[in-house]
């Protein structure tokens, strides 16, 4: 019987995990996927939002907050990309002032720290790039940018260091309540918890109503994005918003933590909660807005395009508390979710403490190093690791510049890479320019290898996604 | 760690011929630096014939022909490190490079050769919609999981775009047992050499739909099938829409030069081939780096590349020895009439021998036919040809007499242009 299993390892069910590490207990994840962060916090803005916009008195807006400022101190302590780059909303019409001037006073109101609207003159001298009809901005200097999958990876290693199990391709089917704890069905197998805990995405509605008396309905809303190459590093420093009005809803216009440039996304309303195919009316329709409150932003410069989906639920609000005994929600988190992780996180394990009575886990180390880097070593620091270990001086994703030992690193970790999804996120081999055609065939081998798998079972992304179907004349 | 003369970077057909003329011509401190752990670069997954007819008038396998300058590399005991990635490229020379061996070292050579090639345009550029499942790759992926380590990446294969190395593949898969139902091409016409089609696509019944493009991938962990439609001004034309179940897309839709350590040098970049400016000694803008090959320009045969690098290594090794690059002053090629860009993109007039010829080379924007290749110094003709068909698959190369351009030494500018014949 475990005391905790969460269901769902995105970047809630991770936060929630390592913070219930602090406690003696016996947790367990479960996720249907083959890996971590393989929903929608793989595929969002990656914006640490300042919390400006949720409104005032929604927990969205507490979470936020809470989540922005406690996201310095997390990205020490779990060696994340993060970067405070600031962010600025911007009003592209005069008519549209009272709506700039009601952000700022929410904002306020949420307690967000720094915010001042710019006008032109001062706006311009800060973003160069920023269209010549822009008007003001609502200026947030707290608002930051982070890696996405190196958040929800380095919660999860350091929950696992800290004693939390995790269990891929287990897709949570059913709940059943016996008399003081939790059946938690998959087809694998059944399990046992005092308390579940809901954090599975866009599918949390349908593990909530397995459990809770009412019924949730979570829609996927889908967001489309173009990411543009390193090239482009530069084109903006803050992550730049239009202000929704008379031109309508823009999309953003951001860096990446590592140098790239994101644009988008889109808001569409799908039936379908794996739908995360890119449609060409979506991607078109980022295209015709990314070019309003910048100029001369090069899209030719793409790299590649992908969607993610908002667990949206008809209130806009998160869900988080006991909807039924031993079940604790963690729900329809939809954006600012990435935002407000850590202090999701803190939410849901203080509930579940309470009802588990937890102590203090002595051993509780909250600490974790990133896969090492090598470009961020001097010189010499760089050429000692390579004596050390000659598989960091062999190249293997070229545009990246990453390396063999890396790529390690990266499957040997606990949760590890299984994939090349899993190898790419976690490392970026792949990412770059040529999108993994040089190293695709590379990483296969060395998955292969330390799997101690042939290549024809090697995957992009577990399941069926099988990169090889045979051997030359296999079939003739 | 030793220093050179001459540094290459790149030790593909380009980087290799460079070194052999460069060392003919007399220059002794020369290493070239390839990050593959063999020489030949992309040549050694072409296993198919076809190399070599202009340079050795036979026919050769691809790794045959590397195989050939290897050989001569190694006869003349030019150095080469390989498992070697040359990270950065300075302004003033400077080269840093990483290997095992040596950790990471920097080099200070007198002059360098970018002999980088290129890479292929990824699926993300080409802004193709819907999942992103396993099964999609470049050509030359496949080509290297084929060719190299005897994998089949699938077996019902649609092929996007016709350049060289889609069609290549689209034979080789269907002898290695896959089926290739179709392949299709945004552009009016094939961005491939006319031979590839006829031997690739029309001796095996792979049908070209031109004017076609990918409007949805479907399947969402392995490749289930793509719609294709007809393009018309650059837009699919909704009614048009064909569905092929498949579990392969390969794409050939073009290279792109790896110009990402020239940029970082300030080398100066012309956009229209994504390669560096260069003069008609291969000299980039900075006094010193010369180009050639893939990085320089796209080519199709790799005889070409050949020629073209061997001008880049004597060049290196004449402005080593002479301590500098002429002081002529550089006459602009321009381009006009359907041709896209021109290598070189400048003469120096005045330190041309004027028993030399001067090769340019160029492609057009579209597909031509009898036409009359024309090249101007100042407003005087200097030079026609008559050309039948002219199409952007085919790079055209021309040989100036420098006597000629010499008659004009105060022309502004070259011209290279088509009329109608
Ligand atoms: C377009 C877009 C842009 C966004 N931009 C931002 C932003 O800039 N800033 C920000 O703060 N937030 C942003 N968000 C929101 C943020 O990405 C999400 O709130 C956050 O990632 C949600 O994390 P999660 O862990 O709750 O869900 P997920 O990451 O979806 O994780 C849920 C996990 O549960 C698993 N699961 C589902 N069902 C089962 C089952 N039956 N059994 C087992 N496992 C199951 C899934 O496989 C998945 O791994 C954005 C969202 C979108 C869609
Ligand atoms: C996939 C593909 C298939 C092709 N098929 C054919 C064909 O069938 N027939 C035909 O005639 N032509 C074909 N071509 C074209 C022909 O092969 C090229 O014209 C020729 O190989 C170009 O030679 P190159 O030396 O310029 O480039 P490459 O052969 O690409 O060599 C460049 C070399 O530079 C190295 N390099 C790059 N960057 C660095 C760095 N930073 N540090 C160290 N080393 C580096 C690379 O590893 C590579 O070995 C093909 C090209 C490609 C890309």
């Amino acid at each position: 019987m475990f005391d905790v299993i969460i269901i769902g390892a995105g970047v809630s069910g991770c936060a929630i995990a390592r913070e219930l590490s602090r406690k003696k207990a016996g947790i367990l994840v479960l996720e249907r996927a083959e890996d971590v962060c393989c929903g929608t916090s793989k595929a969002n803005s990656a914006i640490v939002h300042a919390g400006y916009d949720a409104k005032h008195g929604t927990l969205m807006a507490k979470l936020n907050v809470q989540g922005s400022r406690m996201m310095p101190q997390l990205a020490r302590d779990l060696d994340i990309h993060y970067q405070v780059n600031g962010s600025l909303v911007v009003m592209m019409s005069p008519e549209d002032r009272p709506a700039l001037v009601a952000l700022y006073e929410n904002g306020i109101q949420n307690g967000v720290e720094g915010l001042r609207i710019l006008e032109r003159e001062e706006l311009r001298a800060m973003e160069p790039n920023i269209s010549d009809d822009a008007v003001a901005a609502l200026y947030a200097p707290t608002g930051a940018i982070i890696c996405p999958f190196g958040l929800t990876f380095a919660l999860a290693e350091n929950a696992a260091k800290n004693g939390v199990q995790f269990q891929f391709d287990r897709q949570v089917t059913g709940l059943n309540r016996l008399e003081d704890h939790w059946e938690v069905i998959t087809p694998q197998q059944t399990y046992a918890a005092k308390v579940v805990v809901n954090a599975a995405g866009v599918y949390s509605d349908e593990i909530h109503n397995m459990a809770a008396p009412d019924k949730m309905t979570i829609k996927p809303r889908r967001g489309d994005y173009f990411l543009l190459d390193k090239t482009t590093r530069g084109f903006v420093k803050n992550t730049v918003f239009q202000l929704p009005g008379k031109l309508g809803k823009g999309v953003l216009v951001a860096p990446t933590v590592h140098g790239n440039t994101i644009v988008g996304p889109t808001a569409i309303d799908l039936e379908d909660k794996d739908g995360t195919a890119t449609t060409r009316e979506g991607l078109e329709d980022v295209r015709a807005k990314c070019g309003i409150a910048v100029k001369g932003l090069p899209l030719n410069q793409t790299i590649t395009s992908f969607a993610g989906l908002r667990a949206h639920e008809a209130r806009h609000e998160f869900f988080i508390g006991e909807a039924a005994p031993g079940f604790v929600d963690c729900a329809a988190i939809e954006s600012p979710g990435l935002s407000s992780a850590p202090a999701i996180g803190v939410m849901v394990a203080d509930i579940v403490t309470n009802i588990l009575h937890l102590e203090d886990n002595p051993r509780f180390d909250g600490t974790r190093k990133g896969i090492l880097d090598p470009k961020t070593l001097s010189r010499e620091e760089y050429a000692a690791l390579i004596r050390e270990n000659p598989a960091y001086g062999k190249v293997i994703c070229r545009c990246e510049t990453i390396t063999e030992g890396e790529i390690l690193d990266a499957i040997r970790r606990v949760p590890g890479a299984r994939s090349l999804d899993g190898v790419k996120r976690r490392t970026r081999a792949g990412m770059g320019r040529c999108q993994g055609g040089f190293c695709s065939p590379r990483v296969m081998e060395i998955l292969s290898r330390e799997l101690g798998i042939p290549m024809s079972q090697v995957t992009k992304s577990g399941g069926n996604s099988r990169l090889i179907l045979g051997t030359n004349k296999d079939s003739l | 760690m030793t220093e050179y003369d001459l540094v290459i970077i790149g030790g593909g057909p380009a980087g290799l011929a460079a070194a052999v003329a460069a060392r003919k011509a007399g220059l002794e401190s020369i290493l070239i630096l390839e990050r593959d752990n063999e020489l030949g670069g992309i040549l050694n997954q072409c296993i198919h014939n076809g190399f070599g007819l202009h340079t050795f008038r036979e026919e050769l396998t691809g790794p045959e022909y590397a195989g050939r300058f290897r050989e001569q590399v190694q006869e003349l005991r030019i150095p080469y490190k390989l498992n070697t990635m040359v990270l950065d490229l300075a302004a003033d020379k400077t080269v840093t490079a990483m290997n095992g061996e040596d950790g990471l070292f920097c080099l200070h050579p007198k002059a360098v050769v970018l002999a980088m090639g290129c890479r292929e345009r990824p699926r993300g550029a080409l802004n193709i919609p819907g999942y992103r499942p396993a099964g999609i790759y470049t050509a030359g992926t496949a080509q290297r999981l084929v060719n190299m380590e005897g994998y089949l990446p699938g077996r019902n294969v649609v092929i996007l775009g016709s350049g060289d190395i889609g069609l290549i593949m689209a034979r080789r898969m269907t002898l290695e047992g896959a089926k290739v139902h179709v392949v299709a091409e945004l552009m009016p016409y094939s961005g491939g050499l006319k031979r590839n089609i006829v031997q690739c696509l029309d001796d095996y019944g792979i049908p070209l739909k031109l004017s076609h493009t990918v409007v949805d991938i479907q399947g969402k962990e392995r490749v289930e099938g793509v719609t294709l439609a007809r393009v018309e001004n650059g837009k699919p034309v909704p009614g048009t829409e064909e569905h092929y179940p498949c579990d392969t897309l390969l794409l050939s839709c073009g290279l792109i030069p790896e110009n990402e350590l020239s940029r970082g040098a300030g080398v100066e970049i012309n956009p229209v081939t994504n390669g560096p400016l260069v003069s008609d000694t291969l000299e980039t803008s900075i006094p010193g780096v010369f180009a050639a090959g893939n990085v320089l320009h796209v080519h199709d045969l790799v005889d070409y590349v050949s020629q073209e690098a061997a001008a880049a290594g004597e060049n290196a090794a004449r402005y080593i020895r002479s301590g500098g690059t002429g002081t002529g002053r550089a006459v602009p090629v321009r381009c006009d009439g359907g041709v896209r860009y021109t290598v070189p993109a400048s003469v120096r007039l005045s330190d041309l021998d004027p028993e030399q010829t001067v090769t340019v080379r160029f492609r057009v924007g579209n597909v031509y036919q009898n036409k009359r290749i024309l090249v101007y110094a100042g407003d005087a003709p200097i030079y026609r040809r008559k050309a039948r068909v002219l199409a952007p698959g085919e790079m055209e190369t021309l040989g100036l007499k420098a006597k000629d351009l010499l008659e004009h030494p105060e022309a502004e500018q070259i011209l290279v242009t088509l009329e109608d014949a």
